[in-house]
C-alpha cells in the first residue's frame, strides 16, 4: 500500500471508510488522485477476512484490535429529549473499522422512490417539520443507484412494481434464499392481499467480481463476513482503490478538526494517532472529503471551530447537526408452532412493501414504511433476552425458553421520520470523550406524525403474523429512537446556503474544497434504509469531483 | 485451561455421553461430584464457587435436561472474572457476603431447593444476581471454548447449530415451500 508523509500535499483526504468514504476513496484513486483515507478504527480482518471472529462472546466483549464498532465507554455520548434536559450517557455507537458500519450491517440496500425525493412539493410540508425536495432528482441519481449495485455487489427481486424504484439494470446478483419467515410473510400477504418479496441486499449470493456468494452462516448482523459474501466497502471497494498504488488507507487515525487558512480553504486535517500515542498529526491535503457517518460527521464539523468559522466549520446556515433522524421502528413478534431455524442466513428474511407509499387521506399520518421478517437470534443472545412471558430465570424460564427456541418471528419495519429542526448532534458542554474532546450529544424526540405511524406498523405487524397462523402475538411499544447505525440529515444538501449545508454535489456552501458526503446528505428520510442512497450519492459526488478536479478546478 | 480442571473434567465426564446427561440426574450427586472436585479455579477460592454454582443451578436448574451443573458453567464465571467480566469482581464479592448473611454462613447448596429459591427471589432484583443470572445464561449459550456450555449442551437444548455453513430450506416453513 502507498505510505503519504504528513506534510506531502494529497489531493484528498477521506474522513471515514465506510459507505460513503468508499465509495469516494475508490473512485478518486481510480481517476489518478493521490488519497489519504483516515479511518478512526482498526483494520479488523481487512485482506484475511477468514479471521473474523464467529464467538458471539468475543463479538459482545472484543479486544481492541477485535473492534468493529465504535465503544460508547471512550466514544462517549449523551443523550437527552429535548433542550430543556440534561443530557445522561448514550449509548449511541457506529461502525468502526475499516469499511465503517458496513462490515458489520444487516445489508438491506433499498433505493429510495422517485417521490422520497421531492416530497414537500408532490405532499406538502408540514409545520414543525423541514420536509423539503433535495437538490437532486431520481432520474439524476438513477445512473449512480445502478452503477453502485453492479460495483458493490447486490442481491434483490427483479420485480416490477410501483413499491420499487424503477430500475434501468436488474440487479446483479438472484436474492438472498428463501427463508421460514419468507414462507411465512407470503402466506400471510396471500391472505391479506399485500406485496412481500426478497430482502435487497449487499450480500452477494453467486461468485461475483472475484468474491464467493453467502454461505449462510447466520453469525451476520454484527459480524464480520468470512468469506467476503457481505459486499462492505472493505472488500468491495477499498482493496480496488488501494490497488491503485495511490491509495493509503491509515487506521488508528482519529481526526479531531479539519483546519482552515486565512481564505477559509480547507488545508488539510490534524488527526490523533494511536500507534505513536495518540501524538497529533496534521495531514496536507489540497480537498478534504468528509464522510464520517450522520453524527460524527457534524461533530467534527462543529469541532473545527476557528476565527472565521466560530459556529463550526461550514456552517453558516446554523444547520450543521439539524434535522438529526436516527430513525424509527417498531413491530410484533410471534411463535409458530415448528421451527423457523432463522438463525441461519442473512437476517432478513423478507420484505412488505405495501405500506411504503404515503396514504395520509387512509392512515392519518404523513409517510410509510417497509417492513421485515426476521427471526434471528443468536443463542447468548436469545437467553439473556429470555422468553417471551415467562420468568427471567429458575425452572419456568428454562421450560420456556427451550419451548420457544427457534419459533420467534419479529417484524422489524423501517418507518418515516420526519426530520424537525431541534433534533440534534451538538458538543456536550460538560462530557469530554476518551481523548478529551467534547462528547457527542444527540438531543431527538419524533414529531407526533411519527408515532402515529410507529403505532400504525406495530399494528400492522400483529396483523401479518397473525395471518401468518402465529400461535401467539405479542406487539411492541411505541418507542421512539435515541441513536444508532442509521443516523441521517445533519448536514442537508439543497441549492440555498441559508436552508443547507452543503450543495447538490455535496460542496460545503462556505468552504470551496470542502465536499460532506454521508448519512448527513440526506434531506428526508426515506423509508430509513439509507445505505443504498448514501453510496449512489457518494458516486455522484465522487463522479463531479472527478471531472472539476481533471479540470483543475475542485471548486467548481 | 489449567491441569487440574482438564482432570476434573475428565474425571467427572470421560464415561459421561450426551444421553446420560439428559437422563434425569439427581441434583445431589451432581453436587457431590462437583464439591469434590471443587479446587481448581482461577478466581473463586472453593467457598465462592460452590455458592456460585448452588446459584447458577437455581437460575438454570437441571431438570429432565441438564442445567447449569451439568454445563460447568461457575468454570465459565469463574473465567469470565479474570477476562471480560473482570469489572464484576466487586459486585461478585459484596453480593457473596451479603448472600452468606442471609444463609446464616451456611452453603446455599445445604438448604432445600425451596429455601434457596426464596433466598435468591429475595435478591433477584440486586445487581449481584442479576449478574449471576446474565453469566449463567451466558455460561449456557456461549462456546464451550470459554468453559460453559460443556459438550455444547445449552446450544442442543435451544437446536442451535454451530455449522456456520448451511444451505436453504433452513426451517420448516421454507422446507414446505420451496424457493421464493
Amino acid at each position: 500500500m502507498k505510505k503519504y508523509r504528513p506534510s506531502e500535499e494529497v489531493d484528498f483526504v477521506v474522513i471515514g471508510s465506510g459507505a460513503a468514504g468508499g465509495v469516494m476513496a475508490k473512485q478518486l484513486a481510480q481517476a489518478g488522485f493521490s488519497v489519504v483515507v483516515m479511518e478512526q478504527g482498526a483494520w479488523g480482518a481487512y485482506g484475511h477476512e477468514q479471521d473474523y471472529n464467529k464467538d458471539e462472546l468475543i463479538n459482545r466483549f472484543p479486544s481492541e484490535e477485535d473492534k468493529l464498532i465504535s465503544d460508547p465507554k471512550t466514544q462517549r455520548n449523551t443523550f437527552r429529549r429535548n433542550a430543556n434536559e440534561k443530557a445522561v450517557a448514550g449509548g449511541h455507537s457506529y461502525g468502526c473499522v475499516v469499511g465503517g458500519g458496513t462490515v458489520t450491517y444487516g445489508a438491506s440496500s433499498w433505493r429510495h422512490l422517485p417521490y422520497e425525493f421531492n416530497e414537500a412539493s408532490k405532499f406538502g410540508t408540514m409545520a414543525g417539520t423541514g420536509i423539503a425536495d433535495w437538490p437532486v432528482s431520481y432520474e439524476e441519481i438513477e445512473p449512480y443507484y445502478t452503477q453502485a449495485e453492479w460495483e458493490i455487489g447486490i442481491s434483490g427481486p427483479n420485480v416490477k412494481t410501483p413499491l420499487i424504484a424503477p430500475m434501468s439494470k436488474p440487479y446483479p446478483c438472484r436474492p438472498l434464499p428463501l427463508k421460514s419467515s419468507g414462507a411465512l410473510i407470503q402466506k400471510a400477504a396471500a391472505k391479506l392481499n399485500l406485496t412481500v418479496t426478497p430482502n435487497v441486499a449487499a450480500i452477494i449470493t453467486e461468485p461475483y467480481n472475484g468474491r464467493s456468494g453467502c454461505i449462510n452462516c447466520g453469525a451476520c448482523s454484527g459480524y464480520g463476513c468470512q468469506v467476503k459474501a457481505r459486499s462492505s466497502s472493505a472488500v468491495s471497494l477499498l482493496p480496488y482503490a488501494v490497488a491503485t498504488g495511490n491509495c493509503e488507507i491509515r487506521v488508528h487515525s482519529y481526526v479531531r478538526e479539519i483546519a482552515v487558512d486565512a481564505s477559509g480553504r480547507a488545508t488539510g486535517v490534524t488527526y490523533f494517532d494511536k500507534a505513536n500515542n495518540n501524538q497529533e498529526v496534521f495531514q496536507k491535503a489540497k480537498c478534504v472529503v468528509l464522510s464520517a457517518n450522520g453524527t460524527e460527521t457534524p461533530r467534527l464539523l462543529l469541532l473545527s471551530k476557528s476565527n472565521r468559522f466560530a459556529q463550526g466549520l461550514a456552517n453558516s446556515s446554523g444547520l450543521v447537526g439539524k434535522y438529526l433522524m436516527t430513525g424509527n421502528g417498531g413491530g410484533a413478534s410471534g411463535l409458530f408452532a415448528d421451527p423457523l431455524n432463522e438463525y441461519k442466513g442473512a437476517v432478513t428474511g423478507a420484505a412488505v412493501l405495501s405500506y411504503v407509499p404515503n396514504d395520509v387521506k387512509n392512515r392519518g399520518f404523513y409517510g410509510g414504511g417497509r417492513m421485515t421478517a426476521r427471526g434471528q437470534m443468536s443463542p447468548m443472545q436469545y437467553g439473556l433476552a429470555g422468553p417471551h412471558g415467562a420468568p427471567s430465570w429458575g425452572a419456568g424460564y428454562k421450560k420456556a425458553l427451550i419451548e420457544q427456541a427457534n419459533r420467534r418471528l419479529t417484524m422489524v419495519n423501517f418507518i418515516s421520520q420526519l426530520p424537525i429542526e431541534s433534533n440534534t448532534v451538538d458538543l456536550d458542554p460538560e462530557v469530554k470523550d476518551a481523548w478529551g474532546l467534547p462528547a457527542m450529544r444527540i438531543t431527538t424526540t419524533s414529531h407526533e406524525n411519527d408515532f402515529k405511524a410507529m403505532r400504525f406498523f406495530i399494528d400492522r405487524s400483529v396483523e401479518i403474523l397473525k395471518a401468518a397462523g402465529a400461535t401467539q402475538v405479542w406487539a411492541d411499544e411505541v418507542n421512539d429512537s435515541k441513536g444508532g447505525a442509521h443516523a441521517r440529515g445533519t448536514c442537508r444538501i439543497g441549492n440555498d446556503p441559508k436552508s443547507s449545508v452543503a450543495n447538490k454535489y455535496h460542496r460545503a456552501h462556505d468552504v470551496p474544497n470542502l465536499f460532506i458526503v454521508d448519512g448527513s446528505s440526506l434531506v428526508t428520510g426515506g423509508r430509513n434504509h439509507p445505505t443504498m442512497t448514501i453510496s449512489a450519492l457518494a458516486y455522484r459526488c465522487a463522479d463531479h469531483l472527478v471531472k472539476a478536479a481533471k479540470q483543475g478546478n475542485v471548486t467548481i | 485451561m489449567t491441569d487440574s480442571r482438564r482432570k476434573f473434567l475428565l474425571k467427572s465426564f470421560s464415561a459421561s455421553s450426551a444421553a446420560w446427561l439428559a437422563a434425569n440426574w439427581p441434583a445431589e450427586v451432581a453436587a457431590a461430584e462437583k464439591a469434590q472436585a471443587m479446587g481448581a479455579f482461577t478466581y473463586f477460592t472453593r467457598e465462592q464457587a460452590g455458592e456460585v454454582d448452588a446459584m447458577a443451578a437455581q437460575i438454570y436448574p437441571t431438570t429432565d435436561t441438564p442445567g447449569a451443573r451439568e454445563a460447568q458453567v461457575v468454570y465459565f464465571i469463574d473465567t469470565a472474572l479474570v477476562t471480560f467480566a473482570q469489572d464484576k469482581q466487586n459486585i461478585y464479592a459484596e453480593g457473596l457476603k451479603d448472600l452468606s448473611s442471609r444463609t446464616g454462613g451456611r452453603p446455599l447448596a445445604t438448604l432445600s431447593a425451596d429455601q434457596q429459591i426464596q433466598i435468591l427471589t429475595a435478591i433477584e432484583k440486586t445487581p449481584f444476581f442479576k449478574t449471576v443470572r446474565d453469566h449463567t445464561v451466558m455460561g449456557m449459550f456461549a462456546s464451550p471454548q470459554h468453559g460453559g456450555n460443556y459438550k455444547k449442551v445449552g446450544w442442543t437444548q435451544i437446536g442451535y447449530d454451530d455449522s456456520l455453513n448451511f444451505r436453504a430450506p433452513f426451517g420448516a416453513y421454507d422446507k414446505a415451500e420451496g424457493t421464493w
